[in-house]
């Protein structure tokens, strides 16, 4: 079979079905979030339920891409492993290039690049998942974009990607003020963000954090715990 | 291409032999760095010496390896001297060569070697500087644009190519300065000479350079000087000195001294 003909091709109103039918599989994944605080950066996934008998630390939705960027992802698992794997030789290929870290900017560029590449070649289809980019740049400044399977990108203070995005961005835009200094107030504005949506708690969320500067770090099940009474005390209190 | 036509052999190669080597030089498609294929159409207009005439890469070509080139850095940025000979045997064939090439407003690179060679690949590398500024929004910086032609020429290692160049500039970490050659080095320093006469120029560069803090009237003089006893001494290298001077701002071209005027100048000095 030759692989002549495109399988994304417009349609008579201009859309790329293909691609819209992808961005409805990415509808469909866990959600994920993402917060850009002023030193430090937070990405929040929500934790599929695993079946009792699987190992569910090999289920990891939050990947480094290098010591100062991270992703998360929603959408087809294995078309994500194939961007993270191309990511990651960039990220290197680019330090041995260029003698200097890739910038965030630079990273999505070439992930968008790369999935914007499938929408317009013969015999492929488009990846079927959404990220979101986090890091600090070598200069220090925070981050957040967020790319689609049509090969566009944005950059975000806030965003939410995967089942009921909708829902968790219209929190944050109540709830995200400009430049939060604290660090605990970044991360609790994204746990507070997941917590609307996922249910039962703090069991089946993933949190990562970056501060500037240092490498990233996956807070741990009791650390998110505590996170999450402190809210609902905070809620408590409010009530 | 170029290359094929500077050294006019009848073995020039279609096939994939260049392609390989490039995949294995730099690890990536070169689509993902901004870096289109120099040789055109995906063929790779790659060279076969010819080992059964026996001379090898020893090729009849005037190489400006009768040269003086200097560059040091210092506190106010990098000095940046050169000779103006060119030699073909005993015969001086110009005296008036231009032997900093410039790249962009704020990256400068010397020739030594095969005058061809220096001028394609830098513009080339020009080429390239510019693409990543507007890709990037920001200026290339002096380590990543040595690397991008040290690169370059890797590809065509032991296929001919002579050249010994020094990358200078200024970037967001300061002075820069890199020694890049055909054999493949690319060397970071603070002073480098390249050419016949650079033992010369050496001499004058490292005793000048005792005292730490130069002003820039004193760094000038010292390139100056010691370019100028290059060509007192090397037969290769004369004509004039040509002096450029990389600052924050970019480069600026100080000056460019006759050398029998310099000879009259520092003999009156003596006196």
């Amino acid at each position: 079979m030759s692989y002549d003909r495109a399988i994304t091709v417009f349609s008579p109103d201009g859309h790329l079905f293909q691609v819209d039918y992808a961005q409805e599989a990415v509808k469909k994944g866990s959600t994920a979030v993402g917060v850009r605080g002023k030193n430090v950066v937070v990405l929040g996934v929500e934790k599929k339920i695993v079946a009792k008998l699987q190992e569910d630390r090999t289920v990891r939705k939050i990947c480094s891409l290098d010591d100062n960027v991270f992703m998360a992802f929603a959408g087809l698992t294995a078309d994500a492993r194939i961007i993270v794997n191309r990511a990651r030789v960039e990220c290197q290929s680019h330090r041995l290039t260029v003698e200097d870290p890739a910038t965030v900017e630079y990273i999505t560029r070439y992930i968008s690049s790369i999935k914007q590449r499938y929408t317009q070649s013969n015999g492929r289809r488009p990846f079927g998942i959404s990220s979101l980019i986090v890091g600090f740049d070598f200069d220090g400044t925070p981050h957040l974009y967020q790319t689609d399977p049509s090969g566009t990108y944005h950059a975000w203070k806030a965003n939410a990607i995967g089942r009921s995005a909708k829902t968790v961005r219209e929190f944050l835009e109540k709830n995200y003020k400009e430049d939060m200094e604290s660090d605990t107030d970044t991360i609790k504005l994204a746990i507070r963000a997941l917590l609307e949506v996922v249910q039962s708690g703090g069991k089946n969320i993933e949190l990562a954090i970056m501060k500037r500067d240092e490498s990233m770090k996956m807070l741990a099940q009791e650390e998110i715990e505590e996170y999450v009474t402190a809210i609902e005390t905070e809620k408590q209190k409010k009530t | 291409m170029a290359l094929a036509s500077v050294l006019q052999s009848e073995s020039v190669d279609f096939s994939n032999y260049g392609r390989q080597r490039r995949g294995f030089a730099s690890g990536l498609t070169e689509t993902e760095l901004g870096l289109e294929s120099v040789g055109g159409d995906s063929l790779s207009f790659a060279l076969r010496t010819s080992c059964s005439n026996g001379d090898g890469p020893d090729r009849k070509i005037e190489f400006l390896h009768g040269t003086t080139t200097l560059a040091f850095k210092f506190q106010h940025g990098v000095i940046v001297a050169v000779d103006s000979r060119a030699t073909a045997g005993s015969y001086i064939a110009s005296q008036t060569v231009k032997k900093v090439i410039e790249i962009n407003p704020y990256l400068l690179g010397t020739m030594a070697g095969g005058a061809a060679d220096c001028s394609f690949w830098e513009r080339l590398l020009a080429r390239q500087c510019r693409v990543y500024e507007l890709r990037n929004k920001e200026r290339i910086s002096v380590a990543a644009a040595s690397k991008l032609l040290a690169n370059m020429v890797y590809q065509y290692k032991g296929m001919g190519l002579s050249m010994g160049t020094m990358v200078c500039g200024w970037d967001k970490t300061g002075p820069g300065l890199y020694y890049v050659d055909s054999e493949g080095n690319r060397v970071c320093g603070d002073l480098f000479a390249v050419g016949s006469g650079s033992m010369y120029a050496y001499g004058i560069v490292d005793s000048g350079l005792k005292q730490k803090d130069l002003t820039v009237e004193e760094a000038c003089d010292l390139g100056r000087r010691a370019i100028y006893q290059a060509t007192y001494r090397d037969a290769y290298s004369g004509g004039q000195v040509n002096l450029y001077h990389v600052h924050s701002e970019g480069w600026t071209r100080v000056s460019q001294s006759d050398v029998l005027m310099l000879h009259q100048q520092y003999q009156a000095e003596k006196a």
